[in-house]
C-alpha cells in the first residue's frame, strides 16, 4: 500500500503508551502496519496509513488504543448526516 | 472485509442492503440498529442497520454446497465439504460481482469439515457470505480442519466486521451452539486479520476459553501459514489494492448506479431535448452518462495515477480529462461559450461525487478523511453544479 495514500493528519487514533503492556495485537491486527512494539511498548511506525478500522482498540487488552471507527462511504456519511438532522432518506444503508 | 483472495472489500457496507428504514427498524432485526434511534450511542458503533433483510443462511443440510457427506463428532453429525469449486460456484461468484443474487449469496453458519478432521484439528472461523466460504474451502485442498462459519448474513468478513456482525457475540454464539468444547480438544481458532474490527480476542478467550490466532488477511495465504507452524509474515497481514482488485469492484458499482443513471439521465435528456434539439439532448446524455462512469470506473481503475490524494479532487480531474474528450471528439468548437463553461463545471463535479463515493470500497481511506473532504467537496460540488445549470438557463435566454 505504498503506492495508495489517503489524506494525512486526519486519523482520530490514540495511543496512551503508559498503559500499554506491549503484548503486541495491535500490530498482529492492523492491515496498514501502523503500530510496532520496541521495548515492551507499542508505538506508531505508520500514522498516516491508519484507515480507522477500529480492529487495534477493539483487541487491545487494556484499553490503550481509542479511534473513532466507522463507516467511510461517501453515501453512508450522507446518511448519517441526513439521520442526526432528523432529515428524510436518512434512513438508507450505505 | 474477510479471508478472501479477492476483495470485495467494503463495497457491501455500500450497498444500498436496507430499502426503508422500516426494514432495519423492524421487529426482529439485529441489534445493530443505530440508524433505527437517532442521538442513541452504542458501544458497538453500528455502522448503518446491519442487514438489512431477514436474509439469513438457515440450517445446515446436505443442500450445502460442496456436501459430500455426513461425519459423526460428539456433538452431532457436521457436513463434510469439498474444496474443489464447480462450474456452478464460479458462475455464483461471477453473479454476485454484477449484483446479481448478491444478497442472498449465502451458506448457512455453523461448524463444516473439510477433509477429515480430528478433535486436534485447527478450527478456521469464516463469514456465511458464499465467496468467502469458497474462497476458504477451495485454498484448503488436501487438508483436515474445521471450519466454523458465522451468521453475517451474506456479508464478507471485513464489511461484517465492520457491522460487527462479524463479532464478539457471534463468534461467542456459534462456538456454544455447535458444541466447539467437544469437537475439538484444543482451545484456539484461527480468524482472519479482517475480522478483526468485529471481534475483540482477549473477550472471546475470557467468555470462552477459545484464544484467538488472527492468520491471514488472505485466504490465499493460509496454505503457507499452516505449513510455516502458523506464523504470520509481514506480507500476510498486508492490506493490497491492486488493480486487479479495484477492477473487479467496478461491476457492481456501476449496477448499483444504474438507477440514478437512468432517472438523472431522463430528466437531462428530455430537458435538453425541450430546450433545443434531440442531438442536443443525447449529446447531454452522453455527457452525463461518461461523467458518472468516468467517476464510478475509471477513476478506480486508475487510482494510484491520478494525482491527488482526496477522491474528489482525482474524480474532478478525471471529469476535466473527460470533458476535455468530449470537447474536442463532440464538436465542441460548435459550443457556446455558456454551455462549454457549464460543462466544464457540471461535468468534473459530477464525477468527483462518484470518485468519492468510492472511498466506501477502498482498502485504505480512513472515515474522518472521508468526512474532511465530503465537508469541503459537496458544497463545491453542489455549487458547480448549480453555477452550470444557472449558466445553461442564461444560455438558453440570451
Amino acid at each position: 500500500m505504498k503506492n495508495l495514500r489517503y489524506l494525512k493528519d486526519v486519523a482520530t487514533l490514540k495511543l496512551d503508551q503508559s498503559i500499554c503492556i506491549g503484548c503486541g495485537r495491535c500490530v498482529e491486527v492492523c492491515p496498514h502496519q501502523v503500530f510496532t512494539v520496541e521495548s515492551k511498548k507499542a508505538l506508531f511506525n505508520d500514522f498516516q496509513a491508519c484507515m480507522e478500522c477500529g480492529a487495534c482498540a477493539k483487541n487491545c487488552p487494556v484499553d490503550a488504543i481509542t479511534v473513532d471507527a466507522g463507516v467511510g462511504c461517501a453515501s453512508g456519511m450522507i446518511n448519517e448526516w441526513l439521520r442526526e438532522r432528523k432529515l428524510p432518506g436518512g434512513g438508507g444503508c450505505c | 472485509m474477510k479471508i478472501q483472495k479477492i476483495i470485495p472489500v467494503k463495497q457491501s457496507l455500500n450497498i444500498r442492503q436496507i430499502k426503508n428504514t422500516e426494514d432495519c427498524c423492524s421487529a426482529g432485526s439485529l441489534p445493530t440498529t443505530a440508524c433505527c434511534t437517532p442521538g442513541t450511542t452504542t458501544t458497538e458503533k453500528a455502522p448503518c442497520c446491519g442487514p438489512a433483510t431477514e436474509i439469513t443462511g438457515g440450517v445446515i443440510s446436505d443442500k450445502v454446497p460442496g456436501f459430500i457427506k455426513w461425519l459423526d463428532t460428539p456433538a452431532g453429525r457436521v457436513p463434510q465439504i469439498s474444496t474443489k469449486l464447480t462450474v456452478q460456484d464460479h458462475f455464483g461468484a461471477c453473479k454476485a460481482r454484477w449484483a446479481i443474487g448478491r444478497m442472498s449469496y449465502i451458506v448457512p453458519p455453523g461448524l463444516y469439515a473439510i477433509g477429515t478432521p480430528f478433535a486436534d484439528s485447527p478450527v478456521l472461523v469464516t463469514a456465511n457470505y458464499k465467496m468467502s466460504y469458497d474462497l476458504v474451502r477451495q485454498e484448503m485442498a488436501g487438508r483436515n480442519l474445521w471450519l466454523l462459519v458465522l451468521e453475517t448474513f451474506g456479508v464478507n468478513v471485513w464489511c461484517a466486521a465492520g457491522k460487527s456482525s462479524f463479532g464478539t457475540d457471534e463468534l461467542v454464539s456459534r462456538i456454544n451452539r455447535t458444541d466447539l468444547h467437544n469437537v475439538v480438544n484444543h482451545r484456539q481458532l484461527i480468524l482472519p486479520i479482517l475480522g478483526a474490527p468485529g471481534v475483540s480476542a482477549h473477550q472471546t478467550a475470557k467468555r470462552t476459553g477459545f484464544t484467538v490466532k488472527y492468520g491471514t488477511i488472505r485466504a490465499s495465504d493460509l496454505p503457507e501459514y499452516l505449513d510455516n507452524g502458523m506464523h504470520t509474515t509481514s506480507s500476510m497481514r498486508e492490506i493490497t489494492f491492486n488493480t486487479y482488485e479495484r477492477a473487479i469492484l467496478v461491476p457492481v458499482e456501476i449496477v448499483l448506479t444504474m438507477k440514478s443513471i437512468a432517472t438523472f439521465g431522463f430528466i437531462i435528456f428530455i430537458a435538453a431535448y425541450l430546450a433545443n434539439s434531440s442531438t442536443d439532448a443525447l449529446m447531454a446524455f452522453l455527457a452525463y452518462l461518461g461523467a458518472v462512469l468516468t467517476g464510478v470506473a475509471v477513476v478506480p481503475c486508475l487510482l494510484p495515477w491520478i494525482p491527488g490524494r482526496s477522491f474528489a479532487i482525482k474524480g474532478m480531474l478525471a471529469g476535466l480529462a473527460w470533458s476535455s474528450c468530449l470537447f474536442y471528439l463532440g464538436g465542441g468548437s460548435s459550443w457556446n461559450i455558456t454551455t462549454t463553461t457549464a460543462a466544464l463545471l457540471a461535468l468534473p463535479a459530477i464525477s468527483a461525487f462518484y470518485a468519492m463515493n468510492f472511498t466506501g470500497c477502498t482498502t485504505y481511506t480512513s472515515r474522518s478523511g472521508v468526512k474532511k473532504e465530503m465537508r469541503l467537496g459537496i458544497p463545491a460540488i453542489g455549487s458547480a453544479l448549480a453555477a452550470a445549470f444557472i449558466l445553461l438557463i442564461i444560455g438558453r435566454f440570451t
